[in-house]
């Protein structure tokens, strides 16, 4: 169960570090990370496995809502296979 | 970054938080067929039984693959058999009791609508066609989230000229009966030409009585994203560009809807039907077919060359949709309803679209004349004449067609109704008043027309 957490917003100190906090702290392993400038904004993706996360769904948005409005950023989640779906054939 | 490149994932990303990208709605056709008794009350009990059952987790799985999966899926919905075909078993029923049941079920299972308060009257009328058109005005005024539609021609059975004068009237009193909340009954009724029998979208959703006991079809939705990228692209880029551009987006869009349209089958256990491949508009700002006409390079959606994008647009939206799709069916095309398109709405305050401009449009787009708002002293004459004229393009040109006026009783030319929500508002636009009542009121059947020697 793998999704990407997609972080946009302005670059502040302790991005990674906080995203990656909450991850740890609700079982959620992180594969990968990168980051980019989108129209100027700054965007950071993690590839994470939910597998062994231990909230619901519904927390896990919550959970992230909360920490994207303490640090002013947009924060979604968002499972791998729509990706799969919109970008292969 | 796994297989998908970064930028893909911001584009996802972009369209669903910024470009109004959605899931418009899941859509549970249930087949009311087993539920056909004399007994209208025995009828209308098996009717609440078997939609609350079929329906049980509709809303909570729906809502729960949103939330898994963070794609947002606005609308949860009923179709059912037309009801004309289980009244006709019962001669001494009163219709509208049909009605509040499927109002009922429909709320016990928290859908937004149910449709298929409906009768398939094309060739002609069946026991217990006639009745529930007369009941649909009380009908619609008496539930709040049943939809009802009326399929009153096709291209191999003609026109039902008998059927056509007694919409008009039933549009007009449908608004009538509704004055005092914006005559919304007549928002909630639809005239088909050519209906399809696996449509999603409301109000004129029904399950055709060819369609399997039950199945999930789903409705994509995304005039905003197709709208966005669109907005990259040079203004002098060549129109083979343009469209192009408008089937990759709509295979992504597509693509999602199927996604959805897998596992909600696979979490309900019901087949999956059709995936509807529309771009539906909402009022909200840039989720508007008419801001893609108008990206497309028009000066504002009405001017002339609007006709010849929305055939583009039209054309290329199910070119990228039906490869991204198991099952095509409904409407699957670009919805051009006036108050629910904020770019629509825009256009018809500065005079820029007419009625007249919109039934040339419909020719080309997925639907017809939709969620026009006309002055409340229109006759009922003149609205049957408009629908003979939206199904006589959808006759000829083996397409769906459909009138959904609301006439605003009590307002005219110039003045607005508010539906509010996705329904939106608009102002009431002026048609040509001068009667077709002779032609009208000659009844009979329009013969269907030539399917060969075409040119």
């Amino acid at each position: 169960m793998k999704a990407f957490v997609t972080v946009i917003g302005k670059d502040t100190v302790g991005v990674i570090a906080r995203v990656s906090g909450l991850c740890a702290q609700l079982g959620i392993n992180v594969e990968d990370v990168t980051q980019s400038v989108l129209q100027g904004m700054f965007a950071m993706i993690m590839l994470v496995d939910l597998s062994a996360c231990t909230v619901t769904s519904a927390e896990l948005h919550t959970a992230f809502d909360k920490l994207g409005d303490e640090m002013g950023m947009k924060i979604n989640l968002t499972r791998q296979e729509v990706f799969d779906a919109m970008h292969t054939i | 970054m796994s297989m998908i490149r970064s930028g893909d994932i911001l584009e996802t990303i972009g369209m669903i938080t910024q470009e109004n990208l959605d899931v418009r709605t899941v859509t549970m056709g249930i087949s009311l067929l087993d539920c056909i008794d004399p007994d209208p009350k025995k009828a209308c009990e098996k009717i609440y039984n078997k939609i609350t059952t079929k329906a049980a987790n509709l809303v909570k799985v729906v809502e729960g693959i949103s939330t898994d999966y963070g794609i947002p899926i606005i609308n949860k919905r009923i179709s059912v058999t037309p009801i004309a075909m289980l009244l006709g078993a019962c001669p001494d029923a009163d219709p509208v009791d049909f009605a509040r049941t499927l109002d009922a079920a429909g709320k016990a299972v928290g859908v937004n609508f149910v449709g298929g308060y409906s009768a398939l009257v094309h060739k002609g009328f069946s026991a217990g066609d006639v009745r529930l058109i007369e009941s649909i005005p009380r009908a619609l005024a008496e539930t709040d989230i049943v939809c009802s539609s009326v399929n009153i021609g096709s291209t191999k059975s003609g026109l039902n000229m008998d059927a056509i004068r007694m919409m008009g009237y039933m549009v007009k009193k449908s608004a009538e009966l509704t004055a005092d909340r914006q005559c919304i009954g007549a928002a909630k009724l639809v005239v088909f030409c050519n209906a399809p029998e696996d449509n999603p979208f409301m109000a004129g959703a029904f399950h055709g009585p060819g369609e399997p006991d039950c199945e999930i079809h789903v409705g994509v939705s995304g005039p905003g994203a197709v709208r966005a990228a669109l907005a990259k692209l040079p203004k002098d880029a060549s129109i083979d560009q343009v469209a192009e551009l408008v089937k990759r987006t709509a295979f992504k869009i597509t693509r999602l809807g199927q996604l959805v349209a897998n596992l909600a089958s696979q979490q309900l256990g019901v087949p999956a039907g059709i995936i509807d491949l529309s771009l539906a508009p909402t009022p909200a700002v840039g989720d508007s077919v008419a801001n893609i006409l108008e990206e497309m390079g028009l000066e504002q959606c009405g001017c002339c060359g609007t006709t010849a994008c929305l055939a583009l647009l039209n054309d290329a939206v199910k070119k990228g949709g039906v490869m991204a799709s198991n099952h095509v069916g409904g409407l699957s095309g670009a919805f051009i309803p006036v108050s629910e398109d904020e770019g629509m709405i825009r256009a018809a305050e500065t005079g820029s679209l007419t009625i007249e401009k919109l039934e040339a449009m419909t020719a080309v787009c997925s639907v017809g004349l939709d969620m026009i708002i006309i002055p409340g002293d229109t006759t009922p004459e003149v609205i049957s004449g408009l629908i003979a004229d939206e199904a006589a393009i959808g006759m000829v040109n083996s397409k769906t067609t459909a009138v959904r006026v609301i006439p605003a009783i009590g307002r005219k030319a110039g003045e607005i109704l508010d539906f509010g929500g996705l329904l939106g508002y608009g102002p009431i636009m002026p048609l040509n008043t001068r009667s077709p009542e002779v032609f009208i009121n000659r009844g009979g059947r329009l013969p269907a027309p030539m399917q060969s020697l075409k040119n």
